[in-house]
């Protein structure tokens, strides 16, 4: 490219004017939760590992089995995955004689998705399939709008949506709190079927005031706890030892905070969440976003510049013949 | 064995009087009691060798702190009628609800048995043992149960524990615990076999027992000393309703839609999971299917364990025991899929060099157009501007 030191120097000031003009780049607040969402609180010390909620989430969404083994006789996927919306994992130290014990124990993770305040996968996509309920809060997916470009699969913290590569007719697949259900007044599949209300559907305000209660709990005492709905109480509770509780609440402040959160006995690090920031992603890279294309400004910009230096190096075979004419 | 010889076994046509059964009758009884135990299809023919020679043992059958629902449910096996069959298989010395005599009649029968058979009866415990205050809680001809138990033991060939007052304390040592109640091996200072259950499976007791007779010996014990043809295993692994458990299908309440349908009662507290018992296999009371306590839609409420039957609460939730330690389950970062394999690396390397071929060749060509074009231009005019 031939182009002046004088040229390049003029192009290069007015595309900056232009940028300084844009707004300033500060990040916008995480989004706030709604008053009536809804969520899960999966407690981890409570899991006895049934299964029971992998097996009933493949039946109310229809999911078909996921073989991982030669024999090819019961569901037992390794993760979740274009076939599978939850499952449960298991953390194994040493001998794994005591539950919830960090040293020669084992403890119990739920992998689905945590149906983030602000979440990433939302911002990320690009056609508006991925939406979060205004009123109930639920990341929902939409496969009629999906273009199936997976910004979702590659912007979530937890790897939770997960695409369908083995079909020719592929769909996001990830939890969406049994929302298909809501109508018929039922709520999602696994605290439904939880024998322990290890996983408790209801409020988020309602869940994250029975968290900070359990997280409270005396080692060792024994303590009620609620199963199935916690707003409806349509299942009876039961009593049991409390656990040594981490004082810590996951997903209270992870990335703006989650609708699903979590408590453990063993530290979440180990268990396969990750140790996120409280702001969330989704507010910084829209934050960057916006300010770069605030207005299309900036591109505009850009864009005079680049025809500004094409222009000046494009030869025009008809002036030369106009000329030579 | 010979089969033919045994047909014609003298003591065969003997047995057969003296137990008023028939032949096949008896074999199909001997059989049973072979499996039960999980023994080889031969040791059917010892057992009945055993039963129909050797002498009937003599058995001292001791009664303390108990609801006498273990030889209730002893009276009730039957295959073949048991209170004709076991009474004659052994020699029952002492029973107080079953013998005839009474008062210092019966104690005297007792001592007679014991000196008689000094080192070969079996001793049979039925009921915890009052420890507290000298053990005055519970006396039978003058003598504390604590003074009986020791002096019956000392010269028994065998001593067994039925039921789960006699094997773990039972319901008298539930908490407060009164009269300080607690197991035979306990006063006895040492493990003994005990056939836990409240009440225990009768056909767990006359194995026991016919082992010993047959063998010389007790059958192979576990830690705490029951059986491990039947404790072996948690109730929930054989029971009939785990496929319920496992596809999350619960009875929420007693009457409940999930109940009437027999789904899984762990949400009741059933303690199925955290309880070892041959129960779902076994079975109660000899009338067919689901003749126990889960089969009928209580939940088990683990009487052969000691911690959790009487202490824990009916609807407190079972400890899974299967889950220790957990198998079956992915682990937290899971490793899927395998290495690029050499057809793979193969097939990926040849479409690379085809790329790399197509680009150079391609990078050639355009240098060739460039040249192309220039000699273009006064053609392109002459299509424009065909005047």
């Amino acid at each position: 490219m031939s182009i002046s030191r004088r040229d390049f120097l003029k192009g290069a000031l007015a595309g900056g004017t232009l940028l300084a003009t844009g707004a300033p780049a500060e990040a916008r607040e995480n989004k706030t939760m709604p008053d009536e969402a809804v969520g899960l609180l999966y407690d981890s010390t409570l899991c006895i590992g049934c299964k029971a909620c992998v097996s009933a989430c493949k039946e109310a969404n229809n999911m078909p089995p996921e073989f991982s083994r030669e024999d090819k006789l019961w569901d037992t996927p390794l993760d979740i995955s274009g076939k599978t919306l939850n499952v449960i994992k298991v953390y194994k130290n040493g001998t794994c004689e005591n539950k919830d014990a960090e040293k020669d124990g084992f403890a119990f993770m739920k992998v689905s998705c945590l149906h983030c305040v602000d979440p990433s996968c939302v911002s990320a996509c690009p056609v508006s399939a991925m939406t979060k309920d205004p009123v109930t809060g639920i990341v929902g997916y939409n496969k009629d709008i999906c273009i199936g470009c997976r910004y979702c699969v590659a912007a979530c913290p937890f790897g939770v949506p997960r695409f369908q590569y083995d079909t020719p007719v592929p769909q996001i697949s990830k939890c969406q709190l049994c929302r298909h259900r809501m109508g018929e007044g039922k709520y999602a599949a696994c605290a439904e079927v939880c024998p322990t209300g290890a996983t408790l559907y209801g409020k988020v305000k309602d869940l994250h005031a029975e968290a900070q209660r359990r997280v409270a709990l005396k080692p060792g005492a024994d303590a009620v706890f609620p199963r199935g709905n916690i707003n409806t109480h349509d299942q009876s509770s039961h009593t049991a030892k409390a656990a040594k509780y981490l004082p810590k609440i996951y997903g209270e402040k992870e990335i703006g905070g989650t609708q699903m959160m979590k408590l453990a006995a063993v530290p979440f690090d180990k268990l396969g969440m990750p140790t996120l920031p409280d702001q969330s992603f989704a507010s910084r890279s829209e934050t960057m976003q916006h300010t770069i294309y605030g207005g299309m400004l900036a591109p505009l910009a850009f864009l005079g510049v680049l025809t500004y230096v094409a222009k000046r190096n494009v030869k025009n075979d008809d002036d030369a013949d106009d000329e030579k004419k | 064995m010979d089969e033919n010889s045994f047909e014609n076994d003298e003591s065969m046509v003997t047995l057969e009087k003296r137990l008023g059964i028939s032949r096949r009758n008896f074999m199909q009884m001997c059989a049973a009691m072979a499996a039960t135990m999980g023994l080889p299809n031969d040791a059917a023919a010892a057992i009945a060798k055993a039963v129909a020679t050797k002498k009937r043992p003599s058995v001292i059958w001791l009664h303390f702190q108990e609801c006498t629902g273990c030889t209730e449910s002893l009276l009730r096996a039957e295959h073949p009628t048991l209170e004709k069959l076991i009474l004659d298989i052994i020699s029952l010395d002492y029973h107080e609800t079953l013998f005839a005599a009474a008062g210092h009649q019966a104690e005297a029968a007792r001592r007679a048995a014991m000196k008689a058979n000094k080192g070969k009866y079996i001793l049979v415990v039925e009921g915890a043992i009052p420890t507290k205050d000298n053990g005055i809680y519970c006396k039978i001809g003058g003598q504390t149960a604590i003074e009986m138990l020791k002096e019956c033991a000392a010269d028994a060939a065998a001593v067994v524990a039925i039921g789960s007052c006699a094997s773990w304390g039972g319901m008298p040592s539930t908490p407060p615990n009164p009269t300080g109640a607690k197991s035979a091996g306990e006063v006895l200072g040492k493990v003994i076999p005990n056939i836990p259950g409240c009440p225990p499976n009768p056909y767990n007791f006359l194995s026991t027992v016919v082992h010993f007779l047959t063998f010389g010996k007790l059958p192979d014990v576990d830690a705490i000393g029951r059986p491990k043809f039947a404790y072996s295993r948690l109730i929930h692994e054989n029971c009939e309703r785990r496929a319920h458990f496992d596809a999350g299908r619960f009875a929420l309440e007693f009457g409940d839609d999930g109940h009437k349908k027999g789904y899984c009662l762990y949400k009741l507290g059933c303690k199925g999971p955290e309880t070892y018992g041959n129960c779902p296999a076994v079975l109660f009371g000899d009338v067919g299917n689901a003749s126990w306590p889960v089969g009928t839609g209580h939940p088990c409420i683990g009487c052969t364990e000691k911690g959790i039957a009487f202490t824990k609460p009916i609807h407190a939730l079972a400890d899974l025991k299967t889950m220790r330690p957990p198998v079956s389950f992915p682990n937290i970062v899971e490793q899927q899929g395998v290495g690029a394999t050499i057809g793979a690396t193969v097939l990926a390397a040849a479409v690379a060099g085809l790329a790399a071929g197509a680009g150079a060749k391609m990078a050639k060509n355009l240098g060739k157009g460039v040249k192309l074009d220039e000699s273009e231009p006064a053609k392109k005019n002459e299509e424009r501007n065909p005047s």
